[in-house]
């Protein structure tokens, strides 16, 4: 799923310093799993900003909710006809949500609410790790199951560079070395003989190297 | 041994001598007076001189003019690439510029992540890793191909090397990864500095056992320590450098005035100690901002004089 984490507070206040009706919309999607921008978050940085505003001596009217996924067009369309009791929203989805907002309310400010950092998974509550870069053509099946891209920091596809150190990266002790782990991994299945022969250079044009992209599957097109 | 290249370190290496390399820094300005004064202090006893390409991941005068200055002088340049900075498209340009100069030795390398160096918040590139871009110069020599698939008229006559770092872990994978860079074309290989010659000779004996050593030409990287804190430093802060223990108590025994000296004495000792290990077939020393001990290296060493080539330009 996608992995965010809360703006700082004062990026947010900065935001919506001038807007009198301001309404803070969750997603109940990816941002939740990550406690970054569900109902609960909407609720902590509701508050919060009321709680400044009113100590600041400003009047505002700062409302709530969560929509179930602010990346869908259905899920935004009821808020559309509400949409101008607010003077700007602060989405706490991921850029998608947001930028999706912006689209279909058309005038109204939009403003994250999160900085959206990448895809991953859960490694324990409170750690989100990266896994995948969405390269748009997936190499795994030749690397026992682990991505070089988006796990090795120089994102090498012919195995270990030359800082690798008892498991950890170069960059950093806390972060594991991707190719350590593909060699841990390749040596599990057998298939270390695999690694000898040259990875060819990769066609990027599936990747934001070819710009902006699109999946269109015909068959479950209106 | 045929050559496949005008290269000089080539002709040396296909000729049976063992060959000395070494590097020089280029400056982080416009200076390129300064490449041509270490060069100078150098040159009568290496063979061919290597020069960095944006080290550590600090910005300095580029590998390409620096190398074009000094093949000038009539000297034997290595350009040392990295693929941190250049995506396919640029350097297959600076291939073509450096062999268009006659430049003809080349070492593919991925590069020191750029968060080491004064821009850490560089955007980094990594089209190409360093085994990808053995095999884009051999592309270009062999076959005359660009990767798109264009055709070229003049190729780039390269000598193709590549760096190896016996002391990174995983370290059974080090032999493999060795072939790997074998497999996409590397004639030679400059390895990581040495100072754990325990497990430098381990990792040459497998290296043997897999016949690698008579298809790629191995130059045991050397550094010569300047003191105990040089010593101290690159063993706890370098990653990827493996200093035992003996190395540092041995420089920490000496007074600081001689700490210089027992770290070329021990520099040599090692020299002396590799020329009888199977495979070796040169030395590659590194002695960072301090080349002007390179010549009292490689003549104490009993590497000196260098061959010198009957017709050759150089
Ligand atoms: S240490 Fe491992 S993860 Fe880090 S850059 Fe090198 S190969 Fe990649």
């Amino acid at each position: 799923m996608v992995k965010a984490k809360p703006k700082p507070i004062g990026e947010i206040i900065d935001y919506v310093k001038d807007f009198d009706k301001v309404l803070v919309a969750g997603c109940d999607g990816c941002v939740t799993v990550c406690e970054a921008g569900g109902l609960k978050e909407v609720q902590v940085l509701a508050s919060s900003l009321r709680l400044y505003f009113n100590k600041e001596g400003k009047r505002k009217d700062i409302e709530e909710t969560s929509l179930t996924r602010q990346c869908d067009r259905e899920y935004l369309e009821p808020l559309l006809d509400k949409i101008d009791n607010y003077d700007a929203v602060v989405s706490l989805a991921c850029g998608v949500g947001a930028q999706f907002m912006a689209e279909l309310y058309k005038g109204k400010p939009i403003f994250p609410g999160v900085d959206t950092c990448f895809i991953g998974s859960t490694q324990e509550r409170g750690v989100w790790v990266e896994r995948c870069q969405a390269c748009g053509q997936c190499i795994i099946a030749s690397t026992g199951g682990i991505c070089p891209i988006a796990r090795c920091s120089k994102r090498m596809l012919n195995g270990p560079c030359g800082g690798s150190e008892k498991g950890s990266c170069e960059v950093s002790k806390d972060t594991p070395c991707g190719w350590h782990l593909i060699y841990e991994r390749l040596k599990e299945l057998g298939q270390l003989d695999h690694f000898e022969a040259p990875t060819d250079p990769k066609d990027w044009t599936t990747s934001r190297d070819g710009g902006p992209r699109k999946i269109v599957k015909e068959d479950v097109q209106p | 041994m045929n050559t496949t290249t005008p290269s000089k370190l080539e002709k040396i290496l296909a000729e049976g001598h063992l060959a000395v390399t070494s590097e020089c820094g280029p400056p982080r300005s416009t200076d390129l007076d300064i490449v041509a004064e270490k060069a100078e202090l150098i040159k009568d006893h290496v063979d061919a001189i290597n020069i960095t390409d944006n080290q550590t991941s600090v910005v300095r005068l580029c590998s390409l003019a620096s190398c074009i200055r000094i093949k000038q002088m009539g000297l034997e340049p290595v350009l040392q690439m990295v693929t941190r900075d250049r995506n396919r498209i640029a350097i297959q340009s600076d291939i073509l510029g450096a062999a268009s100069f006659g430049i003809n030795n080349i070492l593919c390398l991925t590069g020191d992540h750029q968060q080491f160096g004064d821009h850490p918040s560089a955007a980094n590139v990594f089209d190409l890793d360093s085994t990808q871009l053995i095999q884009t110069v051999k592309l270009m020599r062999d076959e005359g191909k660009l990767l798109g698939g264009f055709e070229m008229k003049k190729r780039p006559e390269m000598f193709i090397g590549a760096a190896a770092n016996p002391f990174a872990d995983p370290y059974e994978i080090r032999v493999s990864r060795l072939a790997k860079k074998v497999a996409a074309g590397c004639q030679f290989i400059q390895t990581q500095c040495i100072y754990n010659m325990e497990k430098f000779k381990d990792w040459m004996k497998r290296i043997r056992d897999r016949g690698l050593h008579e298809k790629v030409a191995i130059l045991a990287g050397l550094t010569p320590m300047k003191n105990v804190g040089m010593a101290r430093y690159m063993k706890n802060r370098v990653p990827g450098i493996d200093v035992p223990d003996d190395i540092v108590e041995r420089l920490a025994a000496v007074p600081k005035e001689k700490q210089a000296d027992e770290g070329i004495k021990i520099c040599i000792e090692q020299i002396e100690e590799l020329k009888e290990e199977e495979g070796i077939k040169g030395f590659h020393i590194m002695a960072i901002e301090w080349e002007e001990k390179v010549p009292e290296i490689v003549e104490r060493a009993g590497l000196y004089p260098r061959p010198n080539l009957n017709g050759s330009q150089n």
